[in-house]
């Protein structure tokens, strides 16, 4: 087959124009010759004989007339084993492998193999000849770090049965060695190695079913897991003004969450943020598997300052991926920081395609985009009966802080939880500044819902006592209503309130929320005997102090139960009664 | 190979267009007018049609002009001879001195590999209690000063020049006004930091769009003493005359606006210069701090509404104080585990007070009844205000977490402080206690 070729006969910004000769093909991947140097570019609209391409590079240095080749290929990912533990571009560049050819800089047009084709992998087969096979079907596996890589027949394959004849024994293998021979239902023969290429836009959907994503996916973060949960399969999303907290949120989420493979994409923000990342993780413990965290992660880094294009790209280099990992039965999260870098990547494009604009001038279909992303989250069962997932969590970026914007409002109408973060909690270093009354989830999560519900209430009546005060003045508050607003108070500081740098209280283990809040619990429902607000207010400052002391003291320690029971006797020093409505909710009623 | 063309196609704005043959995108020219010679670049091709954008304006430009490509981007001299040197906006001598021309580098060269990066260890004591308590600057951050015209935001950056320990000051003038030019001279100058100090300068006088080369020589220059292994500070001021300057060519060039007509890029191109600070891993580092003046006091505004979301924090100066709130560095908690442990405690609860300080005083304001509890919280506020935030007072770290503890046994009982127990008996004056 001829490959087509083209010449370039304009440049502005990212985007080239190019005068084609033959046939070329939607989102097809071609390579502009600049002197020595390839650069990849993508197809993005073609007219005629006149194609646009958007280079993932930076185009100072292309003339008109430069030479572009197609590659026939869509844009895509390598699909094998060896991506754990990886740091990638958007374009699945290894980097550190990048930095050791080229030094400081990202040299333009150096493209890398995404997988080490010489490192050698264990191979055990799971068929034999003559067994029947089908797309996604394993048929042997590798051991990757602390997981069993599932080698499959690719996805890429077309869907129907194929006849083994023939597969490798048991052994070592690189991963373009041939480790099994298919035959089609025409007889024709397909040999198949450990890797294969998968086209990034292209959802995987090798799967039974898609199940309702019931099961929770606990982060240690008391407000998300307690208040609103997020779900394995699930999808979530973070809104909040720079500097509110979105990024460290995510940080500590892919350390601490309990799932198998984090995958994290930085999506054009700052380089220094993913360094934290890839320099601590190798030397963090994963408490889970007493391996290091890297084992179970893999980055993906298009950081602001490198090619918009690749930009768009990444993210869905990230949710392949996810997706792959998804069909060996896993559970992955997939953290993208953040979604509106992405959506500006494509708002880029839009304008220098020059499509008519819709709001702040995003393109039309930024919508359907970005719902048709979240979609590919998701809960799965497999052939073999196996469930996998795949959770998206995006933090979005809303210009001014302003939740009213084209990105917050698409991104709202597809994801299951809204973890919105207030500037306001934030400046006052209210920590993770997770708005308790305006944000939600449709999940649910393994605290008694009963339990939650009653907090929530006390928290919003904490609010209105809150707003009445700012009109009537404490003077005009009952210490009736004053109490609620202390209650309410307590518990933002001591449960919602979360201190990422402390070694005890970044995390919370699921069973250690579930007691704590059972204490606070107990002390909202509570009726007390306080003459005014004045010993009301030093009342409630003492319990506080108790429960800060207490989030810091480790589970196993002699302080943690100390404390605990200093806490229940100074509550029930001026407890009268339990609120009549959730009496029932208390575990251990003594006599009350 | 320089090509020469005497028939310019339109003009438009600072934008004019060719005919030309073979030139390359981000190539540069020379566009000579009655009024003199001005540097322009390749913004755009389209068949034979070459867009250029025009440094020192294209008022008077006229068809018949020459326009002379050099077939070549962009580039600086990076030798040691420019150190206590004055340059204008493209790098031209500004003090009468020679003209550099020795180890030529592009500018707007390539992002650093993250894999190269390290993650920055180092303080930047500067003295100043809201700075170094509540938000420490580290060697390697970008990060803006965010303040209304008339703030002392020039006074602030020199301040800290002075007072940081770095190899090398850059100070890239956008649209700087003279006297403020003058001011940055004479400071360096009698600190006795000139000789370690580069000057590119354009000032409010000079054409706009020569505004726009400014930080990507100072970068450039900044990045390359870096790789030699020294620090660098960057001061840019003012960012946003950068971004005006950006805006307008956008226009020009019937870009579709996103946000009160500037460019939808321009995340990504403050993105492009801010990112140039580093912390290189067996090497120097750059560090970036920029003025971004914010149109009608609004945060909102998209210049610093988009620096925020690039910079590693930012210094809200409001009434001539840094604001502890909206104030930030996000590299704080790099350095500040390592200091003293009741550092990060102290500097969290005292914010948090400040924050229900500023609740009471709200109250007061409506005339309600003070509490006592409002009472207290009154007098922490007034003694933070004039004790810590003021920007005259100069102080070390330490001496000002002393003053912290001094500042909360005043006016606070233990446990309204909201700190832990342990915390606060140990850094508790024992004569308060
Ligand atoms: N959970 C937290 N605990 C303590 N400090 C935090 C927390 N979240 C954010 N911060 C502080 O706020 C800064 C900005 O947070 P970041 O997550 O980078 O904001 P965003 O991504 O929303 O712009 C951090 O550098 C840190 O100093
Ligand atoms: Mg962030």
């Amino acid at each position: 087959m001829d490959r087509t070729s083209g010449k370039v006969i304009g440049v502005t910004g990212n985007m080239v124009t190019v005068e084609v000769s033959g046939r070329i093909s939607m989102n097809e991947v071609g390579f502009i010759r600049m002197g020595e140097k390839k650069l990849k570019a993508e197809v993005i609209r073609i007219n005629g004989s006149i194609a646009e391409l958007q280079v993932f590079e930076m185009t100072q240095g292309i003339s008109v007339g430069d030479e572009v080749e197609f590659s026939q290929e869509q844009l895509s990912v390598t699909l094998g084993p060896g991506l754990l533990g990886q740091i990638y571009d958007g374009l699945q560049n290894p980097l550190p492998a990048l930095a050791e050819q080229c030094g400081f800089f990202l040299e333009r047009g150096v493209y890398l193999d995404a997988l080490d084709g010489e490192r050698q992998w264990e191979f055990t087969p799971k068929v034999s000849k003559g067994d029947t096979v089908r797309p996604a079907d394993t048929i042997g596996i590798v051991p990757e770090g602390i997981f069993e890589h599932r080698i499959m027949v690719p996805f890429t394959l077309q869907r129907g049965s194929y006849q083994v004849t023939s597969v490798a024994e048991a052994g070592n293998y690189r991963i373009h060695d041939t480790i099994a021979e298919v035959e089609d239902a025409k007889g024709r023969t397909h040999e198949l190695t450990m890797v294969f290429d998968w086209p990034v836009k292209r959802a995987i959907t090798h799967y039974q079913e898609r199940l309702r994503p019931d099961q929770p996916l606990v982060t240690q973060v008391r407000i998300t897991d307690t208040f609103f949960p997020i779900a394995l399969g699930g999808t979530y999303c973070i809104p909040g003004p720079f500097g509110a907290g979105k990024t460290v949120l995510q940080q500590i989420t892919s350390r601490h969450a309990d799932v198998d493979i984090v995958i994290i994409a930085a999506c054009g923000e700052r380089a220094g943020e993913v360094v934290e990342t890839l320099k601590e993780f190798p030397e963090l413990t994963d408490p889970r598997t007493g391996k290091s965290l890297m084992e179970r992660t893999i980055i993906i880094c298009n950081t602001s300052s490198m090619p918009v294009s690749a930009r768009e790209a990444s993210v869905y280099t990230a949710v392949s991926l996810a997706e792959y990992y998804r069909q060996m039965g896993l559970h992955v999260l997939l953290l993208a920081d953040s979604t509106s870098r992405w959506a500006q990547s494509m708002r880029e494009m839009s304008g220098r395609l020059e499509e008519i604009p819709g709001e702040e001038a995003f393109p039309a279909y930024l919508e359907s985009v970005i719902a048709s992303f979240y979609e590919r989250a998701g809960i799965v069962r497999l052939s073999d009966g196996e469930t996998g997932s795949v959770t998206i969590g995006g933090t979005v970026s809303p210009a001014g802080g302003n939740f009213e914007e084209p990105v917050t409002q698409a991104t709202l109408k597809v994801v299951g939880a809204f973890h919105g973060l207030s500037r306001e909690r934030s400046d006052a270093r209210k920590y993770p500044a997770i708005h308790p009354l305006e944000s939600w989830s449709k999940y649910s999560g393994r605290i008694s819902k009963e339990q939650v519900e009653y907090v929530r209430s006390i928290l919003y009546r904490g609010d209105e006592v809150s707003q009445m005060m700012k009109v009537v003045g404490e003077e005009g508050t009952s210490t009736e209503d004053y109490i609620i607003y202390l209650k309410s108070d307590l518990v933002d500081s001591v449960y919602i309130q979360q201190n990422s740098f402390d070694p005890v209280d970044a995390a919370v283990p699921i069973e250690r929320q579930k007691h704590t809040f059972d204490l606070l619990f107990r002390v909202t429902a509570g009726a007390y005997e306080l003459e005014n607000k004045e010993d009301a207010r030093h009342y409630f400052n003492q319990i506080r102090q108790l429960f800060l002391d207490w989030n810091g003291a480790e589970s196993d320690a002699d302080s943690f139960a100390e404390i605990e029971s200093r806490i229940s006797e100074k509550y029930r020093e001026k407890l009268v009664s339990y609120d009549t409505r959730v009496k029932s909710l208390i575990s251990d009623e003594e006599g009350r | 190979m320089q090509k020469v063309y005497t028939r310019i196609e339109a003009i438009a704005g600072n934008v004019i267009t060719v005919k030309a043959e073979g030139i390359k995108n981000g190539d540069l020219a020379e566009v000579t007018s009655a009024h003199g010679t001005s540097l322009a670049n390749v913004i755009r091709l389209k068949g034979d049609l070459v867009s250029l954008q025009v440094f020192a304006g294209a008022r008077g430009v006229s068809t018949g002009d020459e326009v002379r490509f050099l077939g070549k981007p962009m580039q600086v001299s990076c030798s040691d001879d420019l150190l206590g040197r004055i340059f204008d906006g493209s790098g031209r001598p500004r003090d009468n001195g020679p003209e550099l021309k020795d180890q030529m580098i592009d500018i707007g060269g390539p992002s650093v590999n993250p894999a190269k990066r390290i993650i920055p260890k180092h303080m930047i004591r500067t003295g100043i209690p809201m700075i170094d308590v509540f938000n420490s600057l580290v060697e390697s951050q970008k990060l803006p000063i965010f303040s209304i015209s008339g703030e002392p935001y020039n006074e602030l950056l020199s301040r800290i020049a002075l007072q940081a320990e770095v190899d090398l000051i850059i100070l890239g003038g956008i649209g700087l006004k003279y006297d403020d030019y003058l001011f940055f001279r004479d400071t360096l100058e009698s600190g006795g930091a000139m000789s370690r100090t580069i000057f590119f300068v354009h000032t409010a006088a000079d054409p706009t769009v020569e505004g726009l080369l400014v930080p990507d020589i100072s970068l450039a220059v900044a990045e390359q003493f870096a790789l030699r292994g020294k620090k660098v500070l960057v001061l840019l001021t003012d960012m946003t005359n950068f971004a005006d300057a950006m805006k307008e060519i956008a226009i020009t060039m019937e870009q579709v606006p996103s946000n009160r007509g500037y460019p939808g890029d321009l995340y990504s191109q403050l993105a492009s210069r801010y990112e140039k600070a580093v912390d290189f891993d067996t090497a120097g580092s750059v560090t970036i701090l920029a003025a971004t003046t914010m149109p009608g006091d609004d945060v909102t505004h998209p210049v610093p509404d988009n620096t925020g979301y690039i910079t590693e924090g930012q210094y809200y100066l409001k009434n001539g104080r840094i604001e502890p709130f909206g104030s930030l560095s996000r590299l704080k908690q790099q350095v500040n585990s390592s200091t003293r442990d009741d550092h990060r405690p102290l500097m969290d609860g005292m914010i948090k007070l400040y924050a229900s300080y500023q609740e009471s005083l709200e109250k007061k304001s409506m005339g309600f009844r003070m509490s006592s509890w409002d009472k207290k919280l009154l007098a922490y506020g007034e003694m933070f205000e004039s004790r810590m935030m003021d920007l005259s007072v100069n102080i070390p770290l330490e001496e000002a977490l002393d003053l912290g503890w001094e500042i909360l046994s005043s006016s606070l009982d233990q446990d309204e402080t909201g700190l832990r127990t342990e915390l606060v008996r140990k850094y508790w004056p024992k004569n308060r206690e």
